[in-house]
């Protein structure tokens, strides 16, 4: 599309180059949930663009867009329907960082901003003031949805954290040596992820390494407009992973793909290429795995039917489809079950978001709809807003259901418990 | 002059503000269709939820003499969908449920806004399809393509919407509510085809409710064949060949570098590296299209080609088809701008026919790509231009132009299947003559007395909404056409 953009913007030229490659040919609004649940050009990428456009050519005031931008989900589905190769995702990301600190925001929301900043990223403190109470309706409203929708997992109590050792060496024959980068809200809230990812990990002849020092992704930072914020913690990053590992790993979807916008955020810095070669090594757990592939799995002693359930950010952002499908096919006794439009977001981005609640509540209920009648035993994903999600439409059903990582069903599979029972 | 436009306080009463439309940031985003060259901003814009809400609509729009727009998915490469600059917009998006689908009787009855690949994916299960595939399929609406009688790749041996619509139920433009044709396969047979006038219409007689299309079992065998050439006009020769020999593919498709380049680079479809590559798909009872498929491949390798690929299962035929049809788009990745032209010419005159564009774009070096319906000489020029620099569309529409008067002048016509619409109104005296065109008007005039319904689109000049075109038509420029 022809556009006369004039933003001065750091970002603009990427923007930019997104809304200039989409020929309006509509191709994407067939992939996007919120044009599924609304059917109005507004709540469809191609209209979200044309919002974009607009704002940025100053023709239309930022807030008279707010509202459709507010209520993308970010899930990226949009990104490989297009032919026409529109980075999507960089415009969203780059735009909603700029409007961040464009923003004029009511004074609550300022505090609550506020103490995103000082909390999230920190588990420690984080679990401070999760057990302080209230963390999650105090912050809700001003956190982007996809982390709103984290926040909502908190529960009256956390779970007990979970030390993890610096070091789990390589069980048998040394095959590779990676980091994990533990993320920040997950870790407070599933701790349990991460040390499963661990010992799949050491268990498949990996070498892994935790380094104590490092910190979140910041991408949750970016995404509230504090971008010098979001580059510090990435910065200690850097320095806190081994130079010498192979990959760093993340369990947490939205850290993988927060990472990848590294090169939006580091735009014009000078260690920019420090984290390009850093977002280039981090890669999500299940690609991982199924790049050096796996050992021999126990397996499980009873046939288990398992659906997997693709988080936007792994199967959209990431690209990683045939990866965790291949994993789980591999242990014995397990049965992948096919669902009717995987590829549909289940609404974990929108649950929370308070103006929202229709469209998650449809999203959601259409997905544990189409799980259910996979009649399955277990559903495992690999993001922690997805497992939320799927928890709470199956409790509301009363169905007793089981939703785990990935990293958690395989940790069972090679468990001689699990064989046995 | 918002709420005291009359019929927007009509509309309140109709509609609940989610679904009234008259904000900036809601209305910006339906200016156009998918040729953005034109745009126009509506009054409003309204989404119904049921019938008898689209019928009230049309209504108080007849009523009170406001021009409105009926929108699919907005996918027209033509300005069809065009808001009217102060009219009425209906999105009948939400208008988007299969109402029965009777595997017996093999027919599905639909609302106007379901998607047209939904309908095959409903009738799956019954080992049936809906055959007119349009390119767009995947997003396009059956309301759309009644009103451009769609085609697609395998309406060659189909046909295209109007061979598959039994019936219909219409508003038309004065209000009233009608039903054509009927829910038998054989049709009623008595008086005229009523169906076939509304098919092709164009959105000018009113608003499609309800139609009734044929479902066709799915072939139990298909075969793909890739056929690559060095040059355009060989791959041209070719389909003149296939069709000389009586056999009856179920598609025939060319794509040239540009065009192979762009969808490669979008879905990595394993195109062999070429200037032109020919697509021919068999496909019916086993036997014979394993007959039939020796027998072409022998005439692809007399016709000059000079690598042959043939899909080895469903997966690798389902990529070559998704390169095809993501073509259009992916050029988006070669270019800010395009404008696509739809000319048809004579099956027997295409190896002529592309050469003659290669010259024109030389001449006016623009970038051409080409990705069409072969099987029945439906061409699909993609004339590359940006459009931030100053001139470039007229240059670009000037190119166009001469591709059209190319085609009429082969014995062919302006377009196969994305409609006359905004942009190609003006080339409607080049086809038709004056006594042909009067005959339309008093037909539009007899069923839309006040001329509401799109308004300004199919004819030429009439009141338009504001427009980027400029200055003199290319053909005009020629001296093709002329106004008085
Ligand atoms: C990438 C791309 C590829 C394409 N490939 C093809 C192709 O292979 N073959 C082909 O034929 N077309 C193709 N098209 C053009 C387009 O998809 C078709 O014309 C399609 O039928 C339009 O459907 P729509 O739902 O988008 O309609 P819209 O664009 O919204 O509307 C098209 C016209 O239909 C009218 N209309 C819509 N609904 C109704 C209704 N219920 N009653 C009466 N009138 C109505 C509108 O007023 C307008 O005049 C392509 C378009 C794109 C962008
Ligand atoms: S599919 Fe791509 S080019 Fe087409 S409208 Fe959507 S974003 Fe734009
Ligand atoms: S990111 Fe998801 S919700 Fe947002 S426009 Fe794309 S498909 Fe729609």
């Amino acid at each position: 599309m022809r556009h006369s953009i004039t933003s001065d913007d750091i970002r603009a030229p990427e923007m930019a180059k997104a809304i200039e490659s989409c020929v309006h040919c509509g191709f994407c609004l067939a992939a996007c949930p919120t044009y599924a649940s609304l059917g109005e050009e507004m709540n469809s990428p191609r209209g979200r663009i044309v919002l974009m456009k607009n704002v940025l050519e100053a023709r239309l005031p930022a807030a008279e867009a707010q509202e459709y931008i507010d209520r993308c989900l970010g899930c990226m589905a949009c990104v490989p329907a297009c032919p026409s190769g529109v980075a999507y995702g960089d415009l969203l990301v780059s735009y909603r960082a700029m409007q961040e600190k464009q923003r004029q925001r009511p004074p609550l929301d300022a505090i609550a901003r506020r103490l995103i900043r000082e909390t999230l990223p920190y588990p420690r403190r984080f679990r401070l003031a999760a057990r302080a109470g209230k963390l999650g309706a105090a912050l809700g409203a001003a956190l982007p949805a996809p982390f709103a929708a984290m926040l909502n997992l908190l529960p009256g109590s956390l779970p007990p954290a979970m030390p993890l050792p610096p070091l789990l060496p390589a069980q048998g024959e040394k095959r590779g040596k990676v980091a994990i980068l533990l993320g920040c809200v997950q870790q407070a809230l599933a701790p349990n992820i991460n040390y499963a990812a661990a010992q799949v990990l050491a268990a498949n002849g990996i070498e892994v390494h935790i380094p104590p020092r490092q910190s979140c992704c910041g991408s949750i930072l970016l995404h509230v407009g504090a971008e010098a914020d979001a580059r510090e913690l990435a910065r200690r990053n850097f320095q806190a992973m081994p130079a010498d590992v192979d990959a760093i790993i993340t369990t947490a979807a939205g850290c993988g793909s927060g990472i990848d916008d590294y090169a939006l955020l580091f735009k014009g810095q000078p260690d920019s290429a420090e984290a390009a070669d850093f977002s280039q090594k981090v890669l999500d757990f299940s690609a991982y795995l199924a790049a050096v592939g796996l050992r021999a799995p126990l397996g499980f002693s009873q046939e288990r039917r398992v659906v997997y359930q693709d988080a936007c950010h792994l199967l959209h952002a990431q690209g990683l489809q045939r990866e965790p499908r291949t994993l789980l096919r591999q242990i014995p006794n397990l049965r992948l079950l096919p669902i009717a439009d995987a590829g549909m977001c289940c609404g974990s981005a929108g649950t929370y978001n308070i103006d929202q609640p229709a469209i998650a509540a449809e999203l959601g209920g259409r997905k544990a709809e189409s799980i259910l009648a996979a009649a399955p035993d277990a559903v495992v994903s690999g993001n922690i807003g997805c497992i939320t999600q799927l928890r709470q439409q199956f409790t509301s059903r009363g169905e007793a259901l089981p939703v785990l990582h990935i990293a958690e069903l395989l940790q069972q599979a090679y468990s001689h418990s699990a064989a046995s029972s | 002059m918002k709420n005291a436009h009359p019929l927007l306080q009509a509309l309140e009463a109709l509609y609940p503000p989610e679904r009234l439309l008259t904000r900036d940031a809601q209305l910006l985003t339906y200016e156009s269709d998918a040729l953005t060259a034109f745009h126009s901003k509506p009054a409003a814009a309204v989404i119904p939820i049921s019938e008898a809400e689209v019928i009230e609509t049309v209504r108080l729009c007849h009523q009170l003499a406001v021009p409105f727009v009926a929108r699919g998915s907005g996918t027209s490469l033509s300005g069809g969908s065009l808001p009217i600059a102060d009219g009425l917009l209906v999105a009948l998006n939400r208008l988007n449920r299969i109402k029965s689908i009777d595997p017996e009787q093999r027919i599905a009855v639909v609302e106007p806004g379901v998607v047209n690949l939904h309908i095959t994916h409903a009738a799956a299960p019954y080992g049936l399809y809906y055959a007119p595939d349009p390119s767009s399929q995947s997003i396009c609406t059956i309301g759309g393509n009644i009103a451009f009688n769609s085609g697609g790749a395998h309406c060659l041996k189909y046909g295209m919407t109007s061979n598959h619509v039994l019936g219909m139920k219409v508003v038309l433009a004065d209000g009233a509510v009608t039903e054509f044709g009927s829910d038998s396969l054989d049709g009623c047979g008595v008086g005229p085809d009523l169906i076939g006038l509304f098919v092709g219409s164009e959105g000018l007689f009113g608003i499609a409710l309800e139609i009734t299309v044929r479902l066709l079992p799915q072939p139990e065998r298909y075969r793909t064949l890739l056929a690559a050439y060095d040059d355009l006009g060989k791959a041209g020769d070719a389909v003149s060949r296939v069709v000389a020999s009586g056999m009856l593919p179920g598609a025939i498709e060319i794509m040239d570098r540009l065009a192979i380049q762009a969808a490669e680079a979008a879905v990595q479809a394993g195109y062999p590296d070429a200037e032109a590559l020919l697509i021919v798909e068999l496909e019916g009872e086993a036997p014979q299209v394993e007959a039939e498929f020796a027998q072409l491949q022998a005439m692809m390798r007399a016709s000059g080609a000079f690598e042959l690929r043939s899909a080895r299962d469903e997966a690798e035929r389902a990529r070559i088809w998704k390169g095809r049809k993501g073509a259009f788009s992916a050029v988006g990745r070669l270019s800010p701008d395009y404008i696509v032209q739809d000319g048809v010419v004579p099956r027997s005159r295409l190896g002529e026919a592309l050469t003659r564009i290669k010259a024109l774009k030389t001449k006016h070096q623009l970038e051409v790509a080409n990705v069409f319906h072969a099987g029945d000489g439906n061409l699909h020029p993609l004339i590359l231009y940006d459009g931030r620099q100053p001139g470039a569309l007229e240059k670009a529409e000037a190119l166009a132009g001469e591709i059209l008067a190319l085609c009429i002048k082969l014995g062919g016509s302006i377009t196969g299947e994305h409609g006359v619409g905004m942009e190609k109104r003006d080339y409607m005296p080049a086809m038709f003559s004056e006594q042909e065109l009067d005959i339309m008007q008093a037909l539009r005039r007899a069923i839309d007395p006040k001329e509401i319904a799109n308004r300004g689109k199919m004819f030429p000049s009439g009141e338009a909404p504001a427009l980027q075109q400029r200055g003199m038509h290319p053909l005009e420029r020629q001296g093709v056409i002329s106004r008085e």
